[in-house]
């Protein structure tokens, strides 16, 4: 048996436990898995360990006050059904990653960002308080009042804490469940680093996609996508239903998105964009998940898997760095269709949390024997910066190339050696970049 | 006004049952979740009224202790002012190999899942026929492993085979007096009662399993296999001969 991440790379000798009792399921094993979306080796265990739980069947929504928002749901409780229940009700998550199908456990390890991050953080911001099961067994809750250290540690902790049981977590009021979206071409990467800037002035939620195989002039084209939840006026009566998903449940062979497809494939999605402003309605699905519409995209890139690598440059001097990273990627002619730009707000609660201001960047890149070589390459350039990368996404960075990024790294570990002395809880992420 | 319809499940908590309660609560009908562990029946139902239960209540009912059946069902009554429709999901599961490791469980999953699922479908019977439903619908589910006799599932299959016997039994001789019976027959479905066998083709997922259940709850079809590509597979299996049977791991 074998496990991997949604890239598909490692792959890590192993199995995962599902059981609608995650507390049960969570006693004597070094780290839950939510719904794999991590793309790299977050959820794998590390060898000698093989079995990890599962929280996915965890599912139950525990509690929901209407009055304030707030959401109390166990671990495995995803976003693919927060959608259906209560985005029908007027409420949604503050804030989403680029895919429902995650887990609010997940949501919480990650201390997940998205469009709106430049205005509301990420999700650790708005989380109330955390279930945890700790390395000796015990559950406790902790929250900013009681156990505000493990609180900040489990924010962006990629669950090596303890096993999130549960979590409460304010959602907002939407006035309706549709979404005013408006698309911009952006010529080169410098506009693109400016027009983010002018855009988080006015919409609530910006990301740009990217070329990342455009050079010359063009290089950093792309398309800029503002939005906002529509008012009930602009909106129509119909609730957007969640399309059923088209199932890729094949591998496709490793050549199929080759470098010249690929240039194709941008420069259509580049040119179906008017040139101009261009405003309309479109539903959360299409806005938020795009890619969600493909169940199992990940095999697109063949049996050998891909990576995503992310990155953050930090605010000074980012027209200069954010260039300087888009001519090395696109030096190598490796990254893959439509890579994310987004600008970042300020550091949050989580104590490893990613964002900071700046702006961020997000490749998929097809695994083969130089992937290795450009994560070296592209982390010595943020490094270099004062930039830090992704964990979530991350399965190739150096044990010592983290560490000179991550400043904050001994304090977490402090917070983990401090619960978990004998180092019970944790993942081949966590062994390869920390030791154990 | 339309009344919603009040649905009792034994095994709401877990895998299709769940499934089966969380499709109900959107269509916001009145649910009371019969179970042993009232901790989790309570957190089931917490879930179900956020999901649109217009009733949402719990009984303690345990398969294992056929004293306990009469209680429930009249608590589901009064929680509910009526019943409409009960369905049984629980059921015992092992693997043939924990079973030959202890035959002790042999016994205990005969009984659970023949004579005690039985005696609770006697119960249910009376209690839906003198509840006053429109549609007194009793559904009950059995499983494919009670088509042909196969080696993984000895036991299993054989008091299924025995389940799906009594449930077609019981339509014949209850149809007249109003008694819908649903026999549904799921084939592979990734549960945790699954969770850990290797899953075949075909495998279903207990969301499409409970759309499917639904609908045969508002017809009142007599048997359903889910997914629905299992009726032809099971067609295709019960037709083996003995000799393949004999060879074949399945």
């Amino acid at each position: 048996m074998s496990l991997t991440g949604w890239g598909r790379v490692p792959i890590a000798d192993g199995r995962e436990i599902r059981s609608e009792e995650l507390e049960v399921v969570t006693r004597a094993v070094p780290l839950t898995r939510g719904l794999g979306r991590a793309y790299g080796d977050a959820a794998l265990p590390a060898a000698p360990d093989t079995v990890v739980a599962g929280s996915r069947l965890a599912d139950r929504i525990l509690g929901f006050d209407e009055t304030t928002g707030l959401l109390r749901a166990e671990a495995g409780f995803s976003l693919d059904h927060l959608y259906r229940v209560l985005l029908r009700r007027g409420w949604f998550t503050p804030v989403t990653p680029g895919t429902r199908f995650v887990t609010l456990g997940g949501m919480v390890a990650a201390d997940v960002h998205g469009k709106n991050h430049h205005r509301d953080g990420c999700i650790g911001e708005h989380v109330e308080a955390i279930t945890l099961r700790v390395a000796d067994g015990q559950i406790l809750r902790c929250s900013r009042d009681s156990e505000p250290e493990l609180f900040r540690a489990t924010i962006g902790g990629m669950g090596l804490t303890g096993h999130i049981l549960e979590v409460s977590l304010r959602l907002v009021r939407v006035r309706s469940p549709w979404i005013l979206q408006q698309t911009e071409r952006v010529p080169d990467i410098d506009a693109f680093v400016d027009r983010l800037k002018e855009a988080a002035a006015v919409w609530p939620m910006t990301v740009g996609w990217i070329d990342s195989v455009a050079r010359g002039g063009a290089l950093g084209r792309g398309v800029l996508l503002c939005g906002r939840w529509a008012e009930p006026s602009e909106a129509t009566d119909a609730f957007p239903e969640l399309r059923p998903m088209i199932d890729l449940s094949i591998d496709l062979p490793g050549g199929m998105l080759s470098t010249s497809l690929v240039r194709l494939m941008n420069a259509a999605y580049y040119h179906r964009f008017p040139a101009h402003k261009t405003q309309r309605l479109v539903s959360p699905e299409s806005f938020l998940y795009p890619l969600d519409a493909i169940g199992s995209w990940n095999r697109g890139y063949g049996r050998r898997g891909f990576i995503q690598y992310q990155c953050v440059l930090p605010e000074a001097g980012a027209r200069g760095s954010v260039r300087q990273f888009m001519t090395l990627v696109a030096r190598h002619q490796r990254a893959s269709f439509l890579s994310v730009i987004k600008d970042c707000g300020p550091e949050g609660t989580g104590m490893l949390s990613f964002p900071m201001p700046g702006i961020s960047i997000a490749l998929d890149i097809p695994y083969d024997g130089v992937t290795q070589a450009l994560v070296d390459e592209m982390n010595r350039l943020v490094i270099e910066h004062g930039g830090r990368i992704y964990l979530a996404k991350d399965a190739l960075t150096r044990a010592d190339d983290f560490r000179a990024m991550e400043p904050r790294l001994d304090t977490f570990l402090a917070v983990r050696r401090f619960w978990d002395p004998d180092g019970k809880i944790r993942s081949a992420q966590s062994t390869r970049l920390f030791g154990w | 006004m339309v009344i919603a319809r009040r649905v009792a499940i034994l095994g709401a908590t877990k895998g299709m049952g769940r499934a089966l309660a969380r499709a109900c609560a959107a269509r916001n009908e009145q649910l009371c979740l019969l179970g042993r562990d009232l901790a989790e029946l309570e957190k089931s139902v917490h879930d179900l009224q956020v999901r649109g239960a217009t009733t949402a209540a719990f009984a303690y009912c345990d398969l294992a202790d056929p004293g306990s059946f009469a209680g429930a069902l009249e608590a589901a009554v009064a929680r509910l002012g009526g019943l409409d429709v009960v369905v049984v999901t629980a059921a015992a599961f092992a693997t043939q190999a924990q079973l030959d490791a202890d035959p002790a469980r042999i016994r205990a999953l005969l009984t659970v899942d023949f004579t005690n699922t039985i005696l609770f479908c006697e119960v249910a019977r009376r209690t839906l026929l003198s509840a006053g439903s429109a549609n007194p619908t009793l559904c009950v589910f059995s499983s494919v492993a009670g088509e042909r006799g196969r080696k993984p599932v000895i036991f299993y299959g054989a008091a299924k085979a025995g389940l799906t016997r009594y449930l077609e039994a019981i339509d014949h001789t209850f149809h007249a007096d109003g008694l819908r019976v649903v026999c549904v027959k799921p084939g592979f479905v990734r549960t945790s009662m699954t969770e850990g066998l290797p899953a075949p083709p075909f495998a279903g997922e207990p969301d499409a399993v409970a759309a499917r259940v639904l609908t045969a709850l508002d017809r009142g079809t007599p048997v359903v296999y889910v997914p629905s590509i299992w009726a032809l597979v099971m067609a295709v299996i019960r037709l083996l001969p003995r000799a393949v049977m004999r060879r074949i791991d399945f």
